[in-house]
């Protein structure tokens, strides 16, 4: 049985990767694919720069009383960390990198609505980090990133303006992506693509760009009108001048709550299209999922408050932010069956991305069920404000949102490059991580019942343990991240060549050769189908 | 092969973009991006309009004060100019319809030249903030007749209603200034015969944006000049 | 996008409208309706918005999709001031110490 060997150097067909060379034809062109590559190597920069922030974080919380770097340092670390990759990681993750190269192939169209609004997306995502970059630089930002006033605005004495700016620019990039999707999706679907055949993964990016176009602009004003209190000190953010640092925070979470649908909703629509795949069953209770995806996005406008309980916010507003919150955890709930639903009886195989699927499953229930903890406002008082709710966020965004990454650049790396990698590896790959993420963020949820603050760089030491078990997984998750680096990378010369449908799978991108010409399409299909045909397929012998 | 380029460069002469399949879908697609577009904008005012209406609420007389010294002659005045700049823009567009190059170009400098009166008032207007000294932070220091209507509500909080005056006209201008350069790039672009009825897209969607800077001075007004009334 | 050209003689009667309500609430600004000088010019300013979106920018013209995303932007707008605005108006429901009250008098003059 051999192993890996060099493919015969046949020259490759004509597609959107060897359409053209050179850096010009990269840094300048159209092709949706080509940008989403340009995404895909900037959000793994900026992954590795807040991954960096985080390991610094964490090797100061071995030690009760950490000599890694001071307190001041330890909050610009907390504060980039979140920065970097909540912006600059997770929110344009799944949206540009799989959504941009997806989103047309699945809907059977040569490119987005409008590819130059696109490429300038990415240009002002750069601008943006670059920003946020020289602002780590010269100085750092020590409010954390959620920036609260009179703090952020009145005395801290750090790159609060920068930062505010590279964010401002930034939230530009991610509502031209949200128009760009939202056009596309539906003006220039194929023939016979009504929407109830769209693929989940396709409903779940059009929920996220309602909420990229709703949400973003008010982060906007939020941030220009915290720099301006930063740069004049008019007062509107402080009490002292009249003004409420409370308004502060309802401007900022009414974005930033729905920001972390826009996380969770792209994950979830990858998690959807490599269930159906790897359990050869369409999705259980279609319809439901694509109702409850706009669900998500629009219940998860109501429930910003839940951020505020403590703050000294209305209790009557408080009760209301509450009871919504508990709602808007129904339809991901009914996700979560609709999943099971669909395993059950599946003719399940366990590749890589089924892999990532599962396990998202498994750790964004954890994480969401530990929510209604943070929802019911007399629980929150303890919790609020340490690891616990550490532990639920990351619980969502890491189990969740990256695995969900994972598990969609696992599936679609075939399409995406035209190579394939070596399963084996993938498989040990996920598993480490989901090892490494666990005993890193589990411990956390027993710390912050226990009382750990979050935010600190100095703890009692009745909490070493908990610290050092954290730190380990946090390790382990390290080298579990660096894995799929270098087999993708190796695969792109040594891979062997992927074949248009190596799972099997349904979809139009499916139906277009690995990796796809740049115009996508020979001829545009003709869609007569329902999203999930497998059992189809099987009938006619495809499996 | 040469059927691709021959439809390709029929494409191009039409105005019609690759990735759309008629120049319907693609009037259909710009036209709900610039919506889009606009929606964002509607957001984006809105955090500021709800900061303003909490403030308001909680500092009324302050914010009537300050409301007060707003010259309400100049504010309903540069209403007018920017309503006419409205009509002229839509007029424009409608001259691109019915394919008057001449008119279209016209419509479009005249919108140019109303909404740079508009400006110029707005200019004189601030300008007077720095003569009266009621500029937040930078230049706040009232005396007279400006700190006798001014003190009644509360200095420190009359502060906060001209942050809200500059911060909120301050992005209008903005986003007129913007307005006026897309404008300029119509007028160069519709002198040069680029807009046909069957095309003209830019001018339909910068309308729109225009348009949309014009309904955020028509609450504007009210709000800022007209607060309590002047009985 | 409209095919259908809209006549000379409505834009103009838009406009004479939209100045019309313009000198309005101008005027009624001068007049002392007590809570109602909001009211009235919150109304006005909602009806000039109508003309400009229906007439100017062709929204009649337009088809369902441009008009439910019109009224969700608008709608979009008035939870963010409902809902921020809730929490300011319901705070004294309950009993507040008086050093969190916002309306603490400055500490310098």
């Amino acid at each position: 049985m051999s192993t890996a060997t060099l493919e015969p150097r046949v020259k490759a067909p004509r597609n959107y990767l060897n359409a053209e060379y050179g850096w010009k034809s990269w840094l300048f062109t159209l092709d949706h694919k080509r940008i989403a590559l340009l995404y895909m190597i900037s959000i793994t920069v900026f992954f590795i720069i807040g991954g960096t922030f985080a390991a610094l974080m964490r090797i100061q919380l071995v030690e009760p009383q950490g000599a890694l770097v001071q307190p001041e340092t330890y909050n610009k670390l907390f504060t980039l960390h979140g920065v970097v990759m909540i912006f600059f990681f997770l929110i344009p993750s799944i949206p540009a990198v799989l959504g941009n190269f997806l989103v047309p192939l699945m809907v059977g169209a040569r490119d987005l609505a409008f590819p130059k609004l696109n490429l300038l997306s990415w240009y002002i995502y750069i601008v943006g980090g670059i920003f946020t970059l020289y602002a780590a630089i010269a100085g750092g930002v020590d409010t954390g990133w959620t920036f609260y006033t009179p703090y952020s605005s009145t005395y801290s004495n750090t790159q609060v303006t920068a930062v505010a700016v590279g964010v401002f620019i930034t939230g530009f990039s991610s509502i031209l992506t949200g128009l760009n999707f939202i056009v596309t999706i539906h003006k220039m679907r194929a023939p016979g693509l009504t929407w109830f055949r769209l693929p989940l993964f396709i409903w779940a990016m059009y929920a996220t760009s309602l909420i990229m176009i709703l949400g973003t602009p008010v982060l906007a004003i939020t941030v220009f009108l915290l720099a301006l209190e930063h740069l004049f000190h008019v007062g509107i953010f402080s009490p002292a001048l009249g003004g409420d640092p409370l308004l502060f925070q309802h401007l900022f979470w009414f974005y930033s709550h729905p920001a972390v649908y826009i996380m969770i909703l792209p994950a979830m629509g990858v998690v959807s299209e490599i269930i159906a795949c790897f359990s050869r069953k369409r999705i259980f209770g279609y319809k439901i999922v694509c109702f409850s995806s706009v669900a998500i996005a629009v219940l998860g406008f109501l429930v910003w408050g839940h951020h505020m309980f403590v703050t000294g916010q209305s209790v009557y507003a408080g009760l209301i932010f509450s009871l919504l919150s508990f709602l808007v955890a129904i339809p991901s709930a009914i996700k979560v069956f609709n999943w099971t639903s669909t395993l059950y009886k599946g003719s399940i195989s366990y590749e890589a991305p089924m892999l990532y699927a599962l396990g998202f499953i498994g750790l964004f229930t954890m994480g969401g069920l530990t929510g209604l903890f943070l929802a019911s406002l007399a629980t929150d008082v303890h919790l609020n404000g340490t690891y616990f709710i550490v532990a639920h966020f990351h619980y969502i965004m890491v189990g969740g949102a990256v695995m969900g990454y994972l598990g969609g650049m696992h599936f679609w790396w075939p399409k995406i490059s035209g190579r394939k990698y070596p399963n084996g590896w993938a498989a040990l790959a996920a598993v480490i991580i989901f090892v490494g993420f666990n005993l890193t963020f589990f411990p956390q949820f027993i710390m912050g019942y226990l009382g750990m603050p979050r935010r600190y760089a100095f703890y009692p030491s009745e909490f070493q343990v908990l610290n050092v078990m954290s730190t380990a997984g946090a390790s382990i998750l390290g080298v579990g991240y660096l894995i799929p680096l270098i087999y993708f990378i190796w695969s792109m010369r040594y891979g062997p060549v992927a074949e248009s449908n190596p799972w099997g799978a349904t979809g139009l991108e499916w139906q277009t050769p690995s990796p796809p010409p740049t115009e996508n399409f020979a001829e545009i299909p003709v869609v007569t189908q329902e999203a999930y045909a497998y059992s189809a397929e099987e009938a006619e012998g495809h499996v | 092969m040469s059927d691709a380029h021959a439809e390709q460069a029929a494409h191009e002469h039409i105005g019609l973009k690759h990735q759309f399949e008629n120049l319907d879908q693609q009037q259909d697609a710009d036209t709900l991006g610039i919506w889009l577009f606009l929606v964002t904008e509607i957001m984006f005012f809105g955090g500021a309009f709800a900061a303003y209406a909490i403030f308001r609420w909680l500092y009324f007389a302050a914010f009537e004060g300050g409301s007060h010294i707003l010259d309400i002659r100049l504010g309903a005045a540069n209403t007018v100019v920017l309503l006419g700049s409205s009509l002229t823009m839509a007029l424009s567009v409608r001259s691109a319809q019915t394919g008057n190059r001449r008119a279209l170009v016209i419509f479009l400098i005249l919108t140019m030249i109303l909404g740079g009166v508009f400006l110029g008032v707005k200019a004189y207007e601030y300008n007077q903030k720095f003569v009266e000294h009621i500029v937040p932070s930078l230049d706040w220091a009232p005396e007279g007749k400006v700190l006798a209507e001014l003190a009644p509500g509360g200095l420190e909080h009359a502060q906060l209603y001209f942050f809200f005056y500059f911060a909120m006209t301050g992005l209008h201008a903005i986003h007129m200034i913007i307005g006026m350069g897309l404008l300029l790039w119509l007028v160069l672009r519709g002198r040069r015969g680029d807009f046909t009825p069957s095309y003209f897209a830019p001018v339909e969607v910068i309308g729109l944006y225009w348009h949309f800077v014009d309904i955020v001075w028509i609450f504007l007004f009210p709000l800022l000049y007209l607060i309590g009334g002047r009985y | 996008m409209s095919h259908h050209i809209v006549p000379l003689k409505t834009y103009i009667i838009v406009f004479l409208s939209l100045i019309g309500l313009t000198l309005l609430t101008t005027g009624v600004a001068f007049i002392d309706l007590g809570p109602f000088n909001t009211v009235v010019a919150l109304a006005i300013a909602f009806s000039k918005m109508f003309l400009v979106v229906y007439f100017f920018m062709h929204l009649r013209q337009s088809g369902g999709l441009v008009r439910v995303t019109v009224i969700a932007g608008f709608f979009w707008m008035a939870l963010l001031i409902a809902l921020t605005m809730s929490d300011y108006r319901t705070r004294t429901w309950t009993p507040v110490p008086k050093a969190w009250s916002i309306t603490a008098p400055p500490t310098h003059p």
